[in-house]
């Protein structure tokens, strides 16, 4: 079952499209990595999804219904672009924010406590958000987009102008809703973030979808034969020019291209050969962020 | 809708609840209060020394005057100038009046004031005033006029308007004069309201707009319902201030009255014996007697709730464009303000016209903007004292109805647009554009 699905959407602005004929299903309870440089068209799919615009063509699901105006009140969204009231009360804020989403005063009120309780800021609740730190303030934001908990959440680069510690403590809490049933669909350009977090990522350039699937898969199908090596001695010369390559070489390993028809059999053969002790020998898969930059640089093509 | 009520009481209570509010709301009427209070205070003390000034006439004009005016007491002299400025150096007076012989056919008479210190300006006017009546009738004498023609010389005149059609109710000379003071109150009031709670709707959504929030809002609301929640909010703010400031400025007026009537004499003896003095005065008296007439006789039960109408309407007109221009707007205070000049040339024209026919309140200039929707929340409150024709004003609340609606649906097309578009100018081909968008 999917919590999401999109199909064909197509949403045009004045001068460009700036999502083009995008089709993709996100399954229930996973964390989904939805990824592509500035002007991709990420925000303007998730502004469709959230309802605050609506697709020129195409259809959005949501558990399996067209997109309706109750949907909105089951997703959690922590946008990009954002802010709270300056000379509001912490709590009064969360409280109105939490009722705009359908709850009663009095649950928001009981769940508004857990989670101050949880992220132990309880004493904010009379603080004015001016006077709290910009990562205070994105706590804050934070339970705001939780406090309904959600079963589909967009998180638009959450990290952002985070230290690291309040990074650690915000993933913590992605792991343990998703954890806990919610799907989640995180949106940044930032590679590293999305290979320790995605399991499933869809790669969007130009409001276009040009790449999906699993993160391992697809770090598999675009493995390009390279290798690091530790090894005693020095890289024989004779395997170098037409099967093997050095990319790089230091004191500690090495990495070596295989050329095409050579793979690394071949080349632990022909270490074994020359009589050449390997101490550790291990594939090097390309990062989300290599893979991104070829795509991305195909398709601009 | 609870949605609505929700952004609304959000609007409402952080305004309401904050410093400012309860400063301006409660504290304002009372400076106003005191203000008057010390003015009055000032005008009827006028300075504050009492002054002895001694008067050698040569003219024959003091005998009949007042010995006391104001701070000014008068001493008619016998003794020679040079005496009497013995007397000033010692300090004993503090000013010569010097009259110099009169003579009828001088169309120029200069007073002498012999003192080293000039005299106010009221001290100096009051003293001018004091001879006027005196020299008209020694010239009159002088040409021959008895005492009793004297008496009849000067004519009251005022213009009574007479009704030719039974049915019309009863005009007086005042009818117009009260009816355009009231009309000129209201519109002026209108104006005011209209312009500072526009201008707060327009920054309440311009900092929305800036500091981000309006994304997280927009994904729980519609624009349309953040909009009208932050207009009616606001509105709502306007309304309890006004409320309070009709309260208190009744409870002011009335507790000051009382104050005036029973306990001036021990603030003031003189303004009380003035004041007195005026009261019983047959003709102020009448006077006073017909402004309250009018007044009385002004339809209140109907005009009442037609200004809260008009109120309603003119705001919630003028306060959606303001929210437009704050969506539309971004950190540029230049921008802002070219688009807020917009806003404000109908709403100051409107003023104007109020203003224009509020003494002339049935001039085709105030007939026609007073049902054209731009103007008329303004303009017809100020004719509706004068008793308009019923199909004028109902011509008007209906078009301004329907121009509201059109206005509200305008500018939430503007605002759903502007309040997420960041960094692009908005020109205003750039506003049609927005219109015209699809959602």
């Amino acid at each position: 079952m999917n919590i999401l699905s999109l199909r064909n959407v197509v949403k045009r602005y004045e001068k460009h499209t700036a999502v083009n004929d995008v089709t993709f299903d996100i399954p229930k309870g996973k964390i989904f990595g939805m990824l592509g440089p500035n002007g991709a068209g990420k925000t303007s799919l998730i502004r469709m999804i959230t309802s605050i615009t609506k697709a020129d063509q195409g259809e959005i699901l949501i558990d399996g219904e067209p997109l309706n105006a109750l949907h909105p009140m089951q997703i959690g969204y922590l946008p990009e672009e954002r802010g709270l009231y300056k000379k509001m009360k912490v709590g009064e804020q969360l409280l109105y924010l939490a009722r705009l989403k359908g709850l009663t005063q009095k649950d928001a009120r009981g769940r508004l406590n857990a989670w101050l309780d949880k992220f132990e800021i309880t004493d904010w609740w009379n603080k004015k958000v001016g006077e709290l730190s910009k990562g205070m303030q994105q706590k804050v934001q934070f339970i705001a987009c939780v406090v309904h908990d959600p079963k589909l959440m967009i998180l638009d680069e959450p990290f952002s102008g985070l230290d690291p510690i309040n990074t650690n403590l915000i993933k913590d809490e992605i792991y343990e809703m998703n954890k806990n049933g919610t799907s989640i669909i995180f949106s940044t350009h930032r590679m590293e973030q999305v290979e320790q977090i995605c399991e499933e990522i869809v790669l969007m350039n130009q409001g276009r979808v040009v790449l999906e699937g699993n993160v391992k898969e697809i770090k598999n199908n675009f493995r390009d034969d390279k290798f690091e090596l530790e090894f005693d001695g020095q890289f024989p010369s004779d395997m170098l020019g037409d099967s093997f390559e050095i990319l790089k070489d230091d004191a500690i390993s090495c990495v070596i291209q295989a050329k095409e028809g050579h793979d690394s059999n071949d080349l632990l053969r022909g270490l074994m050969d020359k009589n050449i002790k390997i101490n550790s020998f291990k594939e090097v898969l390309p990062s989300l962020n290599d893979i991104f930059i070829k795509k991305v640089g195909e398709s601009n093509e | 809708m609870s949605k609505v009520n929700l952004i609304i009481g959000r609007e409402y209570w952080t305004r309401v609840k904050t410093k400012t509010f309860l400063l301006t709301t409660f504290l304002a009427p009372i400076a106003i209060a005191l203000f008057y209070a010390v003015l009055i205070f000032l005008m009827t003390r006028g300075s504050d020394k009492t002054k002895n000034i001694a008067i050698i006439d040569n003219a024959g004009l003091a005998k009949n005057i007042e010995m006391e005016k104001n701070n000014l007491v008068f001493d008619l002299s016998n003794q020679s100038l040079d005496q009497l400025k013995d007397k000033y150096k010692a300090g004993e007076i503090d000013g010569i009046i010097e009259l110099p012989p009169l003579d009828s056919a001088q169309s120029k008479y200069d007073i002498i004031y012999h003192a080293d210190k000039t005299l106010a300006i009221d001290e100096t006017s009051a003293i001018e005033k004091m001879f006027r009546k005196p020299i008209r009738n020694y010239k009159m004498q002088a040409f021959g006029f008895e005492q009793s023609q004297l008496d009849k010389i000067d004519t009251d005149i005022e213009l009574s308007p007479q009704t030719v059609n039974e049915t019309e109710k009863e005009l007086s000379s005042i009818t117009s004069l009260v009816s355009s003071g009231v009309g000129f109150a209201v519109g002026t009031l209108l104006f005011l309201v209209i312009m500072i709670f526009g201008t707060q709707v327009m920054r309440g959504v311009n900092e929305e707009k800036l500091n981000r929030i309006v994304e997280v809002l927009i994904s729980s609301v519609k624009p349309i319902q953040l909009m009208l929640g932050k207009v009616i909010g606001i509105g709502l703010v306007g309304l309890t201030q006004f409320g309070i400031w009709a309260i208190l400025g009744t409870i002011i007026s009335v507790s000051a009255l009382a104050f005036f009537g029973l306990d001036a004499g021990m603030v003031d003896p003189a303004a009380n014996e003035m004041a007195a003095e005026a009261m019983s005065n047959p003709e102020v008296q009448s006077k006073m007697a017909d402004v309250l007439k009018e007044l009385s006789s002004i339809n209140w039960g109907l005009i009442i709730p037609l200004y809260l109408v008009y109120f309603l309407l003119g705001y919630m007109m003028y306060a959606s464009i303001f929210a437009a221009v704050g969506a539309a707007a971004g950190d540029d205070v230049n921008e802002a303000q070219a688009l807020t000049t917009v806003v404000m040339v109908p709403l100051a024209a409107a003023f104007y016209i109020a203003i224009s026919a509020a003494q002339s309140p049935d001039s085709t200039l105030a007939v026609w903007s007073s049902i054209i929707p731009i103007t008329a929340p303004v303009v017809m409150p100020v004719r509706l004292a004068s008793g308009p024709p019923a199909w004028q004003i109902l011509l008007s609340v209906a078009l301004c109805a329907l121009f509201v609606l059109f206005m509200i649906w305008l500018a939430s097309r503007i605002y759903r647009v502007g309040i997420m578009m960041y960094g692009k100018k908005a020109s205003f081909k750039e506003l049609g554009k927005w219109i015209a968008y699809r959602d």
